[in-house]
């Protein structure tokens, strides 16, 4: 019995760590020096987490925990290191934006220590329940997160609105996990997975269309979006770069999971929903990000673009297409916290600006600064040879045999499209006039993330990097989600 | 020298590199720096490539000199040359010092000029040079960004519009490949074009149904239809070249020429690496849809062009129905219809690059491309007038000119296979000298009226030194064609002996299949 809680609890000591790691320096911050630790919390939870991402991946094994409520696999690991590494680089990126604008309180470190808590718990869930207590924690971490900046009227808005409609959400998913339940008469997946192996119970479908209406809300997938342009806007800069990243893929590895762990039987059921998504979200996000003058509310709806891309991987059905959605998020994010990087150290007078047109000839006062965007941008709308076109050739391949080749069609125009709204960024910092542009210089920390972020999208698909390796892992890590 | 195709392909980038990271400044001193790295690098890079050329053996029909390195997905980074493709490298490296030369009154951020030509070289050389589909499509497509950016920030007053315009407008035609690519990719098992290109390997070509359509050809229709879509545009052909006169009016000179030059022959190339020998069937049953699409390209441009204003729009349009031919004779499928597009490619490289050079020259001086602005300029100008004289009549294909060998051996092709599309093509003949002559006499002829035009200057030393490879080229290829036939002979013959081969398989198993 000892034994048996022992190795249960070994299985998920990483996410043990971390949650007893933030409500431990929760307590000490109260008791002593409060938001004068922010900056060290920030950094020692950065730390925390990098450390914990390469302790995670290093492991091998694939285990169960808690009577299969806990899955510690290799598409598991894939997600949490992601999450992780992402959640630490915006953590640092935001210290000084936060600092100068006296929103490094201590909790903010600490919320989203417990919101990574909630995302690992997430991608690893084999349960019903212990799918919804990490999408819990994580939304509650993040509702607050939302509205950091009280004296805002505009992120206490988002806060709010996020709180609403996730709460939606969340009743939506919880509806679809109680019919399954009742239909199903289980909330493990393996049980799941069982009952709808021959012919799935109508109730059961119901309950299936119920959790990927949750989902798609959680990964901001249209026609399931209409959070995601306010609360971007509206949250601090650092907020909005933690939306776009790690929340998102956690979400996208949930609902890998859901789909293939719980209802691997009926691929062709859930593919058509996923496929719709996939196409709404790309042309909605190519779309309507057309007539965007905000940078921020820009990012949002290439993020529901990019959503839909990785959603067509997830639609082919396949451990290919879930290799290539793991390849294509984890090169998402690493194209996002670059471009975030920019984003925050985009200032005049000091004051933050999020307007594109105040890009106007950027690239004369900045040319590095210039070069490293251009290089995102382009691959943001997925033009070779930037990393994010060998993102789209994954999932593209992975539609294509999975048998939706008018999906992959679909996308290819959705990203035509797309590219317009990149290339206007880059009009205006390259071919604007002259003006009086943007504070030059900034923080060190930005410049390195932008630095290091277009330099691994811009290089790392020469033959002989071959993007370090990632595809093995991915196809791995697929291997233990779909035999 | 194991990896001499990476080493000239990527020797551009590298000056690039050199340029970006260790020159500092706008100044004088800074500019003519950059200058000079740059037309070295060119320079450097044609006298690498001329090892290549002298490597090439034209007897042997495969691919030589192949790189192979493991790459992404089970693909290779794979490298090589044959008759077909040596040719289109040769002209890359011999016109960039040209280019570069050509730009060198940029006053304009002259570094990042530079950059983006060094760039766009390595990416064009590398299209010749790929052997495996999706390495193609990455040098084809990332082309466009140092394109977008020479049209955008040093282009005309309405660079905006056409950059915008040249960028989507190929984009889109291009994503439509990368679908059929990652098709192909399915059905091959293999990115690689050798195995591709194979005769044994055929792509399916049963008729199909697509929601209710039959098509016939099946498979293999879908697939050239995708790749047509990409190279049409490219080309351009008849009706989708409108983003051409665009994007020519707009861009600097040089960004002109390697448009005009360089750029337009991938879509050519593609037709010959791609549509043609993997797509066999297609292209036989969709041959006489180009062949008419070309020929009214040719007769339509051409009376475009006759109603031009702006000198380089005309020359545009004079580009397009020249590529007509191009596209005609490659659809001909036979020995003289590859070998004259091969060569009408080669020469229009030559004839459109210093005719763009040749409006350069006066831009430069009167900032203004309307034809009625100028008259006269023999007066002033009496070697400019001689040089786009020359010009002129190498571009209306006056014998002894290299114009001369490509419309006409296209045209012998053509007849061949279809005597009306040839009657109609040949009357482009006539109309691209009225409207070549009339450019000419309006432009050079006649007095010196105009006011402005009273101080104008003859070229200067640098500019004739630009002019004379052209002049030399041009009279070569005119008066001693086998120069390029002798190399791209042997690679045609087995193109399109491989050609008929596949389509006389596919008309007889047909023929079966109905008995």
């Amino acid at each position: 019995m000892f034994a048996e809680i022992s190795t249960d609890i070994q299985a998920m000591l990483p996410e043990i760590v971390l949650a007893v790691y933030a409500m431990l320096a929760l307590i000490g911050a109260v008791y002593t020096g409060k938001d004068a630790l922010g900056r060290t919390l920030v950094w020692v939870t950065a730390a925390v987490m990098v450390v914990l991402a390469f302790w995670i991946g290093s492991q091998e094994i694939t285990e169960r925990a808690f009577g299969g409520m806990f899955i510690n696999d290799g598409f598991a690991r894939f997600a949490k290191v992601t999450i992780l590494l992402s959640a630490a680089a915006v953590l640092v990126m935001s210290i000084d934006y936060m600092d100068r604008r006296e929103l490094l309180k201590f909790e903010y470190p600490l919320l989203v220590a417990l919101a990574t808590v909630g995302m690992m718990v997430m991608v690893s869930a084999g349960d019903l329940m212990a799918l919804y207590m990490g999408l819990e924690l994580q939304s509650l971490a993040l509702y607050v997160v939302a509205s950091l900046r009280r004296d805002s009227v505009k992120s206490t808005e988002a806060g709010l609105k996020y709180f609403v409609l996730g709460a939606l959400s969340s009743g939506l998913l919880l509806y679809g996990a109680s019919l399954t339940y009742g239909f199903a008469g289980t909330t493990l997946f393996s049980g799941i997975v069982e009952a709808v192996s021959d012919k799935p119970s109508l109730g059961l479908l119901f309950g299936l269309v119920f959790m990927i209406a949750g989902f798609a809300f959680k990964v901001s997938a249209a026609p399931f979006h209409m959070w995601t342009p306010d609360v971007y806007e509206g949250s601090p800069t650092p907020v909005t770069a933690f939306f776009a990243t790690a929340p998102k893929v956690a979400a996208m590895g949930l609902f890998a999971r859901v789909v293939h762990d719980a209802f691997g039987g009926v691929v062709g059921d859930w593919q058509q929903i996923v496929a719709f998504l996939s196409v709404a979200s790309m042309f909605l996000g190519a779309v309507a990000a057309i007539g965007q003058t905000n940078i921020k509310r820009l990012m949002a709806y290439s993020s529901i673009a990019h959503m839909g891309f990785a959603l067509m991987g997830l639609a082919a059905g396949t451990a290919f297409g879930v290799q290539a959605m793991l390849i294509y998020m984890a090169i998402y994010v690493t194209m996002n916290i670059g471009t975030f990087a920019f984003i925050l150290s985009m200032e005049k007078d000091g004051m933050p600006v999020t307007d594109i047109a105040s890009l106007q000839s950027y690239s004369k006062s900045e040319p590095l600064k210039a070069l490293a965007m251009l290089v995102l941008l382009f691959s943001l709308a997925g033009v070779p040879p930037m990393v994010g076109f060998f993102g789209k050739f994954y999932v593209l391949r992975a539609a294509y045999e999975g048998g939706l080749t008018w999906l992959a069609v679909l996308g290819v125009i959705a990203s035509v499209i797309g590219a317009f709204y990149y290339l206007r960024i880059v009009f205006y910092m390259y071919f604007g006039e002259d003006r009086d542009g943007l504070d030059k210089g900034g923080s060190p920390v930005l410049w390195a993330f932008l630095m290091a972020s277009a330099a691994i999208i811009g290089i790392s698909w020469f033959p002989g990097l071959n993007l370090f390796g990632i595809e093995v892992i991915a196809e791995a890590a697929a291997a233990t989600l779909v035999e | 020298m194991g990896n001499l195709l990476s080493l000239t392909t990527f020797i551009p980038l590298i000056g690039a590199l050199i340029l970006a990271l260790f020159l500092r400044g706008d100044d004088e001193p800074a500019q003519r720096n950059a200058k000079w790295v740059a037309l070295a690098t060119t320079g450097f890079t044609f006298i690498v490539s001329l090892f290549i050329l002298a490597q090439f053996n034209p007897a042997d029909t495969g691919f030589q000199m192949v790189e192979e390195r493991e790459w992404l997905l089970g693909m290779q980074y794979r490298m090589g040359v044959d008759g077909i493709s040596i040719l289109f490298v040769m002209l890359t490296t011999f016109l960039m010092p040209l280019v570069i030369g050509a730009c060198w009154d940029v006053k304009v951020r002259v570094k990042e000029y530079m950059i983006a030509f060094l760039v766009l070289e390595t990416l064009m050389l590398g299209v010749f040079m790929a052997l495996d589909l999706v390495l193609f499509y990455l040098f084809f497509e990332a082309g466009l960004i140092p394109m977008f950016l020479i049209i955008g920030i040093w282009g005309g007053a309405n660079r905006i519009y056409a950059s915008f315009k040249f960028f989507l407008y190929t984009f889109l035609g291009s994503v439509l490949m990368l679908v059929a690519m990652v098709a192909m990719f399915n059905a091959a098992g293999t990115t690689n074009i050798e195995a591709m290109l194979d005769p044994e390997f055929q792509f399916a070509s049963e008729t199909m149904f697509v929601f209710g359509w039959q098509i016939a050809g099946g498979m293999q229709t879908l697939l050239w239809l995708a790749f047509f879509a990409s190279f049409a545009v490219k080309m351009p052909m008849w009706p989708v070249h409108t983003w051409l006169p665009d994007a020519h009016v707009q861009a600097p000179t040089a960004g002109s020429v390697v448009l005009a030059a360089i750029l337009l022959k991938m879509g050519g190339y593609g037709f010959l690496r791609f549509s043609l020998p993997m797509f066999p069937v297609a292209s036989d049953l969709l041959a006489p849809l180009v062949l008419w699409m070309s020929a009214i390209a040719i007769v339509y441009t051409s009376l475009v062009a006759l109603v031009q204003n702006d000198m380089k729009k005309l020359i545009a349009y004079s580009s397009v129905a020249h590529m007509g031919y191009v596209t005609m004779g490659i659809f001909a499928a036979n020995q003289q219809g590859v070998d004259g597009a091969i060569f009408q490619m080669l020469s229009h490289g030559f004839i459109s690059g210093a005719l763009f050079l040749c409006v350069g020259v006066i831009y430069d001086r009167m900032h203004t491309r309307e034809i009625d602005a100028y008259g006269g300029l023999v007066n002033r100008m009496p070697a400019y007038a001689l040089i786009f004289l020359f010009f002129t009549m190498a571009n209306v294909g006056l014998p002894g000119t290299s114009g001369f060998i490509g419309e006409f051996l296209t045209l012998i092709g053509v007849f061949q296979v279809n005597t009306w599309v040839a009657a109609v093509a040949t009357t482009g003949v006539i109309l691209s000298a009225a409207y070549a002559l009339w450019l000419y006499r309006r432009v050079v002829m006649g007095d010196l009226i105009k006011e402005a035009l009273r101080s104008i200057t003859d070229m200067t030393r640098r500019e004739r030194a630009l002019f004379a490879p052209l002049v030399l080229m041009t009279l070569l290829l005119g008066v001693y064609p086998a120069l390029v036939t002798d190399i791209i002979g042997p690679s045609v013959t087995a193109l399109v002996g491989n050609y008929e081969t596949a389509v006389l398989a596919f008309e007889s198993a047909n023929m079966f299949a109905q008995n």
